[in-house]
């Protein structure tokens, strides 16, 4: 399929693309790495949108750390986290996710930014930072920036707390602390796929957050589950209590039975055995 | 004139040898020219309306947004098309019973599966026509659906096509010996349902076509990714009403085809139709969409089987039930009911035994037609019969190795005829499975998949021997009256400055059917491979061929080069030596040089022979045949098929939690008779080898109740990619076959015909243990946990 006409304009800072999306009608699309949109107006699941192109904002680039937060330009590519030493020694679960995410053409194009407002639910960094606790970074012309947790972010398919006249520009994420941990750990049928089923985790070595994804309609954070850990439970009880922390959908990559079945394994060996990115 | 192949020695020797392909460079340069390449003064885009319902009444295709919508210059309905293009039915003579209800280009009254072209928007770009498309407003009547072919013959099923009378389309039963006898008096009897999943054939080049009308020349021109040119020429010239003469189809490079694009599918004949109508260049290039939804697709089948096997583990007979389902109609003109009909042809064929009854079934269903996709109906009989014989062993405490060497074919028992009536001519099986113990060192994989068990790790080595059937005579499609050829052809000519070019009737499909060819030719001739030229692709110029399938490309087609070859070689001779005043018997011409064929001392380089023949004519002796160009055809006529063998081994890992299996590593010793290069040999069964582990663990159409394909995309459709792959080696056992000097068997299937068994086995030889046993492809994480009670059925 071709896509249908395309209007473009392409910003020339970020004043003026929050100009753009102010003075739009709702309809704008903001093509960052094209990962996702540029698949989706070839479907033409897109039709006719007005695209603002963000590349040329450097602005929405870099990666820095301040004390104890970590701040990603949005425009932060995938194959960027994965060659930053800022993330590797503050954030090692992005630098752990981000080679599971597709192929390396599209981790070359793609951003930290368009993968957390695209908001697929089987997407990898969605539910790394709500296991991260992060902050995402809005801004638009008429409120100035605005500062959203990770956890409220996400509020279902595709769907998000991003106002129309909002870019998102940075995600700024905790540091690891001694005695925390993060990992990343998913099933995939073929590397670069999107998983099966997939686990963030972060946070207090004995009982760090758990968030799941590719078995709901956002990333779903495990509060039974933690809350058994907290509580000083073992990796088989917190298994047994996903039960009421996971509702799966039936589709044609698997049952709900065993995407739930595949989460109980995933959490028993994050916990169990997957240790290699603990603080000192 | 002859050649001493099996002498290594041999000057100017080419065959047998890993030479380059001479497209390789131009490919991988992107410098390919596709269809979509060519771009033609003129010329107009076309895209299909594609049914939304699986079986619906036509009711009304309003067009009349679609005219404005700018861009588009046309609109048809099916109805317009009719009035151009006649149906076709795709039976075939010796298929006797086999029926099918004639299928337009552009369904008329009736759509009768999701994505059926129903109406055509010509655009002066693809964009424009898929914005007319879109301004369309058609309305159906869906009607009751045939998606589940157990219940496609029930009584209160709906029929698809009312006047054949019922949904089946063709059953054949074969019965050799007294087979209820046998069962009832047999030591052993084991008996499984299999499943294979229905699957495409996925190429990376889309099907695609431009089609030019010549109003005054009364000319039909057609640039076609197609495994078959003349059989397309015959198509569009019957069904457009030209004289075959006036067709002219053109094939430059495919990227792909694996017998998807050896069909005629009704948006390719629309496109033809359409450009006669309009009298202008049309192009049609399928998206990956709407591949997934109209490209052929195959493997769709139900199989009961049962082995009756003594108490040494001698196999007495073999009984199957094979059901499929093949879509709305029969594919023209090879038909549906091929793939049935081989595994009749095919099941317990690398076996000793002669009490046989196979069933096959072929029933009509409202989703995408089935046909033949490479190794038609080889990799579902390889797996039927490979499972039972494992286990067989397993009841019987035997190795899955030591039932093999029991049973296979004897290495000099040939000429043999199986118990399906298959004639061979001679195979290699035991030869074969000795070379493969020895690369896979068979107790060593036995003690790690023992160590790695004791360590909770469950590791499965896995057999598949298997026949392949190549080198098909008219017994395949002519004799049932297809106008589709066995023979081949090939033309080699010299020019003056001593290089050669070939024309020949196969096509190059990117497997190094070229590369092949050019190796063949010279060393038919005796020049460098780099004095060669190779073209291919064009009814207008090449020898009249069947094109590319059935694994003949090398078989029929290098055995037409190489005595096209060795004949201008003779006339070359000839001429040489009038001039070197010598005997032609004294002579030879090896590495673009006439030499003294004693002595080897050279006489004359080529070009001067050219230069004389082409120039100076008035020096040579008047009378003296200056015949720098041969023809040569060659059909395959001993034997209906020449059939090849082989022996597959796969050694993996299941993850019992997850239902993962990680494949670590495959092998594969196949006898293709002689190899002519073995770096493309040892590649096509590599890619075969991929292609049955995409069947075997990744790819399925998944249909819904109401006939809708789910997972027409590459995101959910799995194909097996790079990454998941392990390595395969890749061991050859020389059979050459006696009726041909080349002595080259097909080896195109190979790969593909026995992966699915072995990974099959390999998995249920790591479930033993845990008595669980999976038999429905594709092989997918839930399917390992099913079968293993982890999560419920």
């Amino acid at each position: 399929m071709k896509p249908s006409p395309i209007g473009y304009v392409r910003a020339t800072s970020l004043a003026h693309a929050l100009d753009l999306l102010a003075e739009g009608d709702g309809e704008e699309k903001v093509l960052a790495g094209g990962q996702s949109l540029v698949a989706s107006l070839n479907l033409r699941l897109i039709e006719s949108p007005n695209l603002i192109d963000i590349n040329g904002l450097d602005e929405l680039r870099g990666i820095g750390v301040e004390g104890d937060v970590v701040r990603i330009g949005a425009l932060t590519r995938h194959c960027e986290l994965m060659a930053s030493d800022v993330v590797a020694r503050h954030v090692p679960i992005l630098r752990e996710a981000a080679p599971l995410i597709a192929h390396a053409a599209i981790r070359t194009r793609g951003t930290i930014g368009g993968s957390i407002a695209n908001a697929d639910p089987a997407a990898e960094l969605p539910a790394c930072v709500v296991a991260l606790d992060a902050t995402i970074v809005l801004a638009s012309k008429a409120g100035g920036e605005r500062r959203v947790k990770a956890a409220e972010f996400f509020l279902g398919l595709f769907e998000t707390d991003r106002r129309d006249d909002e870019l998102l520009i940075a995600i700024e994420v905790p540091t690891i602390k001694p005695g925390e941990r993060q990992s990343i750990r998913e099933l995939v049928r073929r590397s670069g796929d999107y998983a099966l089923a997939g686990l963030a985790l972060a946070g207090p070595a004995d009982a760090p957050r758990l968030v799941f994804f590719g078995v709901g309609d956002a990333p779903v954070v495990a509060g039974n589950a933690m809350a058994v850990l907290a509580g000083g439970g073992s990796i088989d009880e917190a298994a047994l209590a996903l039960e009421g922390d996971l509702d799966p959908a039936d589709d044609i990559n698997g049952s709900a039975g065993y995407k739930k079945h595949i989460s109980r394994v995933l959490l028993k060996r994050a916990l169990s055995v997957d240790r290699q990115f603990e603080a000192a | 004139m002859t050649i001493a192949l099996g002498n290594p020695d041999r000057p100017n020797s080419y065959i047998g040898r890993s030479v380059p392909r001479p497209n390789a460079g131009k490919l991988v340069a992107g410098a390919g020219r596709y269809v979509d390449d060519v771009v033609l003064p003129r010329m107009v885009h076309v895209a299909f309306l594609r049914s939304p319902h699986a079986r619906a009444r036509i009711e009304a295709i309003d067009v009349t947004a679609a005219l404005e919508v700018p861009g588009v210059i046309r609109v048809f309905t099916g109805a317009d098309i009719a009035e151009a293009c006649t149906p076709w039915v795709a039976v075939l003579a010796h298929l006797k019973g086999l029926k099918s209800a004639p299928q337009h280009a552009v369904a008329v009254d009736h759509a009768t599966w999701v994505g059926e072209p129903v109406a055509a928007v010509v655009a002066d770009s693809r964009a424009a026509a898929e914005d007319g498309l879109a301004a369309i407003e058609a309305s159906f009547d869906p009607l009751p659906v045939v998606v589940d072919m157990r219940s496609a013959l029930d009584a209160g099923t709906p029929l698809i096509h009312p006047e054949l009378g019922d949904n089946l389309t063709f059953q054949r039963l074969h019965e050799k010996g007294e087979i209820d006898a046998v069962f009832a008096s047999a030591h052993k009897v084991v008996e499984a349902r299999f499943k294979t999943g229905r699957h495409t054939g996925v190429c990376l080049e889309p099907r695609s076509i431009l089609a030019d009308y010549s109003r005054s020349e009364g000319q039909l021109t057609v640039y076609h990714s197609t495994q078959a040119p003349h059989m397309m020429q015959t198509v569009f010239a019957k069904h457009l009403d030209l004289p075959e003469a006036k067709v002219r189809v053109i094939c430059g490079d495919v990227g792909g085809s694996y017998g998807i694009k050896v069909h005629v599918y009704p948006d390719e004949v629309a496109t033809a139709a359409i450009a006669k109508i309009m009298g202008r260049p049309v192009k049609f290039v399928a998206d990956r969409l709407e591949s997934f939804a109209s490209d052929i697709h195959a493997r769709d089948h139900e199989i009961d089987g049962r082995i009756a096997v003594d108490e040494t583990g001698r196999i007495l007979a073999l009984d199957i039930d094979d059901l499929t389902g093949i879509g709305p109609y029969s594919v023209y003109p090879r038909t549906s009911a091929i793939e049935g009909n081989q595994v009749v042809n095919l099941c317990g064929g690398p076996y000793d035994f002669q009490t046989y009854r196979a069933r096959t079934t072929v029933v009509l269903q409202n989703k995408a037609p089935t046909c033949q996709y490479r190794a038609v109906g080889h990799p579902i009989a390889t797996a039927v019969t490979e499972g039972l014989v494992d286990m067989a062993a397993e009841a019987l405490g035997l190795d899955p190795v030591e039932i093999r060497r029991r049973n296979l074919v004897p290495d000099d028992a040939y000429p043999y005829t199986s118990a399906a009536n298959m004639r061979f001519e001679g195979l290699s099986h035991h030869a074969s499975l000795d070379k493969l113990l020895a690369m896979i060192d068979y107790d060593a994989l036995r003690a790690d998949q023992a160590e790695a068990r004791k360590r909770g790790v469950h590791r499965g080595i896995g057999f598949a021997s298997f026949i392949e059937l190549t080198n098909p005579s008219p017994f395949m499609y002519g004799i049932g009256g297809a106008r589709i050829s066995a023979q081949d052809g090939c033309t080699v000519r010299m020019d003056p400055d001593g290089s050669v070019v070939a024309m020949s009737g196969v096509t190059e499909q990117g497997q190094g059917t070229e590369g092949m060819l050019a190796q063949i030719v010279a060393e038919g001739v005796g020049v460098p491979v780099s004095k060669v030229r190779i073209i291919t692709g064009d009814t207008q110029t090449t020898p009249y061929g069947g094109g590319t399938w059935a694994s003949r490309g090398a078989g029929i087609g290098g055995e037409a080069a190489l005595q096209a070859g060795l004949a201008l070689r003779e006339n070359i001779l000839v001429i040489a030596a009038s001039m070197l005043q010598a005997s032609p018997d004294a002579l030879d011409v090896a590495d673009g040089q006439v030499v003294d064929k004693a002595t080897r001392e050279a006489r004359m380089p080529l070009e001067e022979l050219g230069r004389i023949v082409y120039f100076r004519g008035d020096t040579l002796a008047k009378g003296l045949p200056r015949e720098l160009v041969a023809t040569r055809h060659y059909i395959t006529s001993d034997y209906p098929f020449a059939f090849t063998n082989g022996v597959q081994a796969s050694y993996l890992e299941v993850d019992v939690e997850t239902g993962f299996i990680k494949l670590l590593k495959h092998w594969c010793v196949e006898d293709c008779g002689r190899v002519i290069n073995p770096m493309l040999v040892d590649e096509q069964i590599r890619g075969g080898i991929v292609q049955g582990i995409g069947g075997a663990l990744y790819e399925e159409c998944v249909y819904d109740g109401e006939g809708q394909l789910l997972n027409a995309n590459m995101a959910d459709y799995l194909v097996p990619m790079a990454a998941e792959m392990p390595d395969m080696i890749i061991g050859h056992v020389e059979t050459p076959t006696r009726e041909s000097l080349l002595g080259a068997k097909g080896a195109g299937e190979a790969g593909t015909a026995g992966a699915p068994a072995a990974i099959m086995n390999a998995i249920n030889d790591a479930l033993r243990p845990l008595n669980a046993r999976v038999t429905q492809m594709p092989f997918t994480p839930e399917r390992i946990l099913t079968a293993l009670g982890t999560i419920p059925h």
